[in-house]
């Protein structure tokens, strides 16, 4: 029996990764939220959007690498996200004027907007795909590891190695930053108040004296903000291909809804149930059990619940379930 | 006459179109589009009943698309003995204690007040059951697995005729449709769209990864088919003589008999594969008029009025004594079924099942693509659009191509601009579809042909 090693076992194999993930997935299901608390329609561009956004950051970081600029062990694209996140929001400004503005004004059901915005996803792949191409880009240089495994044991003693990549640190340290920012901008400021009362009951707002176009416009520019860094993170985490991201939009879907869907928190926090019952569902507890049971007990086969093959599946199900049986989502959904 | 004339119109443009391909480019891509065409129409008509009709939106396509495909697999696979052997007692056990489970969870919620010791018994008996039935079915998955595993690997069918599988894929999408309706119709559209979407992705990835009864991503290939083989044909007197009255005038231009043998030799080679795409055609087009007369007949019949009355006003409709969830219902497994049939007419198309291939991508969204620009509601409209669009997504690499080559003619050809351009020329339909849908969707909401509802 050997508890030290089995916690160490699961921090590396299930906690860090999930963490990680959780964050990527995170930002994604706050844009998402956003733009349904305020602009009333599920966003089926999401992925691609946030393909967008992490197409230009590689561009800008392929640029300043052959410019010769980098931040030394941190990787280039930190730099070029500032910019991505420029073009993102110019981007969307430009979507939002010949396409969604006119449904707003007319206040369409917001099933034609989501079908609208299906042929903006159609329009965003084709251009990322026209200016990169559809295959895998790895932008992410520097230094890869915090800590390495072998280092770890050697630093501790213990059987059970701890590596910390530097991307989950930056991935981790720079979620928290944005979203501490976003709950205060949206709780603490006068124009996250009135986001919130635009949201609650859009009529009452305009009566008050909110102006709708500003209410749009920060809207866009938080949403550029948050898929953008998402995207980026997740491409230098993984590494960026158009296709993923389409597909990770489905489980942004889902991290936004469980969370309950128009509630940024829960956007956030949904974001971590995600990835956190992707992977308890179906890591191999083998090892752990040799550690934690008498050696009498071991198990013989790979105790794993669900195989990796199931793992979108997962967090489809689980959603199906919330949507079931508590469809505003755990924390209740549509309050901003 | 003139209620039908744009109707007229649209489809002759679409046919006119479709015979300048095979008359330009050839008679065969011709054929492979139209016969696509013509199983996207059925696809649409499936999602144009539950949107159009009922206002339902399901996102869902893909996976009944894949279940179709999988009936086909499942009827026309030649039966492995070995496997069965193997470990078809194991599944079928396991199978039936499965069936167990859900009639025992059945009886429980029958015949048990609503109460907290319900649910954690009802938890337990799902926990029990799944740990159970999943130690039962792996030595058997094991042991199917290791047939033959290159070329077999999994149970087989039945080994019937193909043709069979597009009654079995409605009935597998329809038994599939009725589940997730009974679960989520309850939802808001746009959370239903998004739970049909994640539910289907469910389907495939248990169609993917179950290799025991579908080979998974190794596919299932060569399975039989109804219509003849071209090896066959090339082979057969009649038909070589056939093609020879159709090319006689080509061939008597050439005295050479030996080069006259080989010209026929060529053309009887275009002809056999322009002749099976014939047969699958007139085939779907029987399946597609069918539907389309059932369909149109549905649509004016008391029970579409109802449907109409439904979806514009689902409480006016409720007071005047519909049942808005079991009609609901209905459609929701009627639309799905015909997708499974058009699933499983893609499968007997191709001779192959690949479930890696079913993305939503292509599955789901050109689908409703389709159905938006042909005119929700309309049927002849849900078939314009699948031909439309289906076209336009094939030939769209060509149009941009022609368009790249005319804006950038004064360019060097070893410009890395021009080539970047023309190696991307595929991304080009994803441009021109969406561009499309938008541009509908703004100009004329209700698609090309849009729905036309008679008050008499």
């Amino acid at each position: 029996m050997d508890y030290i090693n089995a916690i160490i076992l699961l921090l590396n194999y299930i906690v860090i990764p999930g963490l990680t993930y959780g964050s990527q997935l995170a930002l994604g299901a706050i844009f998402v939220t956003l733009i349904y608390a305020i602009l009333r329609f599920a966003n089926f561009a999401t992925g691609d959007m946030m393909a967008f956004g992490t197409m230009v950051a590689v561009l800008f970081t392929s640029l300043f690498q052959s410019w010769g600029i980098s931040l030394g062990a941190l990787p280039t694209a930190l730099l070029a996200i500032p910019f991505a996140i420029i073009s993102m929001i110019f981007y969307m400004f430009f979507i939002d004027k010949f396409v969604f503005e006119y449904y707003r004004l007319q206040k369409t059901p917001p099933v034609i907007l989501a079908m609208v915005s299906i042929g903006v996803m159609f329009v965003t792949q084709a251009i990322v795909r026209i200016i990169i191409g559809p295959d895998d880009v790895t932008f992410f240089d520097g230094k890869k590891f915090v800590i390495k495994a072998a280092e770890f044991k050697q630093l501790t003693g213990f059987n059970e190695g701890l590596a910390i990549q530097l991307i989950q640190v930056i991935t981790i340290i720079l979620t928290i930053i944005l979203v501490l920012i976003l709950f205060w901008f949206l709780n603490k400021t006068k124009t996250g108040k009135s986001m919130k009362a635009y949201s609650d009951n859009e009529d009452l707002a305009l009566l008050s004296g909110i102006d709708p176009k500003r209410i749009v416009m920060i809207t866009w520019i938080i949403a550029g903000i948050l898929a953008t860094t998402g995207g980026v993170l997740y491409g230098l985490d993984k590494s960026f291909k158009p296709f993923t991201y389409f597909d990770n939009m489905l489980l942004i879907f889902a991290a936004a809804i469980v969370g309950g869907i128009g509630n940024p928190f829960g956007a956030f926090l949904g974001g971590y149930v995600i990835a956190f019952s992707e992977i308890l569902i179906t890591y191999a507890y083998k090892k752990f059990f040799i550690y934690i049971l008498p050696t009498s007990m071991e198990p013989e086969s790979l105790m794993q619940l669900l195989s990796t093959d199931y793992k979108f599946a997962v967090s489809f199900s689980i959603l199906v379930i919330v949507l079931l049986y508590r469809p505003s989502g755990i924390f209740k959904g549509r309050v901003l | 006459m003139k209620k039908y004339s744009d109707v007229i119109i649209a489809y002759s443009i679409m046919m006119v179109l479709i015979i300048l391909i095979g008359i330009y480019q050839s008679w065969n891509m011709a054929l492979s589009i139209f016969n696509m065409c013509l199983i996207s129409a059925v696809m649409t008509m499936g999602a144009n009943i539950q949107w159009g009709y009922a206002g339902l939106i399901n996102f869902g396509i893909m996976g009944y698309t894949a279940l179709g495909g999988l009936a086909a697999v499942l009827i026309a696979a030649d039966p492995v003995q070995e496997a069965w052997r193997a470990g078809g007692l194991d599944i079928l056990v396991s199978l039936g204690l499965l069936v167990l489970m859900i009639l025992t969870i059945r009886f429980i919620i029958k015949n048990f007040n609503k109460s907290k010791l319900r649910t954690y018994g009802i938890v337990s008996i799902i926990v029990l059951g799944v740990i159970t039935i999943r130690t039962t079915i792996e030595p058997g998955i094991d042991a199917i697995e290791s047939v033959d595993p290159s070329t077999k690997g999994f149970l087989g069918g039945l080994g019937l005729p193909i043709i069979f599988s597009w009654i079995v894929g409605a009935f597998f999408a329809g038994g599939l449709a009725f589940i997730v309706g009974k679960v989520a119709l309850g939802l808001r559209s746009d959370y239903l769209a998004i739970a049909t979407l994640l539910i289907s992705e469910i389907v495939v990835a248990i169609i993917k990864h179950e290799d025991w009864l579908t080979r998974g991503v190794k596919n299932v290939i060569g399975l039989k088919r109804t219509v003849p083989y071209e090896i066959d044909l090339q082979a057969t007197q009649w038909f070589i003589s056939l093609v020879e009255k159709f090319n006689s005038g080509k061939l008597n231009l050439i005295s050479n008999i030996a080069d006259k043998q080989i010209l026929l030799n060529q053309l009887v080679k275009e002809g056999s594969s322009v002749f099976v795409k014939l047969c699958y055609s007139g085939l779907f087009l029987i399946v597609v008029i069918m539907i389309l007369i059932l369909t149109q007949k549905a649509l004016y019949s008391p029970w579409g009025r109802m449907m109409r009355a439904i979806r514009d006003n689902e409480e006016a409709a409720n007071a005047m004594g519909k049942n808005i969830a079991k009609q609901h219902l209905l459609i929701f497994v009627l639309g799905s079924a015909i997708v499974g049939i058009a699933g499983a007419m893609l499968v007997t198309q191709d001779g192959l099942f690949a479930p890696a291939g079913y993305r939503p991508f292509r599955y789901t969204f050109v689908i409703w693509v389709m159905v938006i620009i042909g005119g929700s509601g309309n049927n002849f409209g849900a078939i314009l659009g699948g031909f439309a669009v289906w076209f336009l997504w094939i030939e769209s690499a060509h149009i941009a191509l022609f368009f790249i080559d005319l804006f950038t003619a004064n360019m060097d050809d070893t410009h890395v601009f021009k080539i970047h351009l023309i190696e991307s020329v595929p991304y080009f339909r994803y441009l021109v579809t969406g561009l499309g849908l938008l541009l509908i969707m703004r100009y004329r909401p209700k698609g090309i042909l849009p729905e036309k509802i008679q008050v008499k």
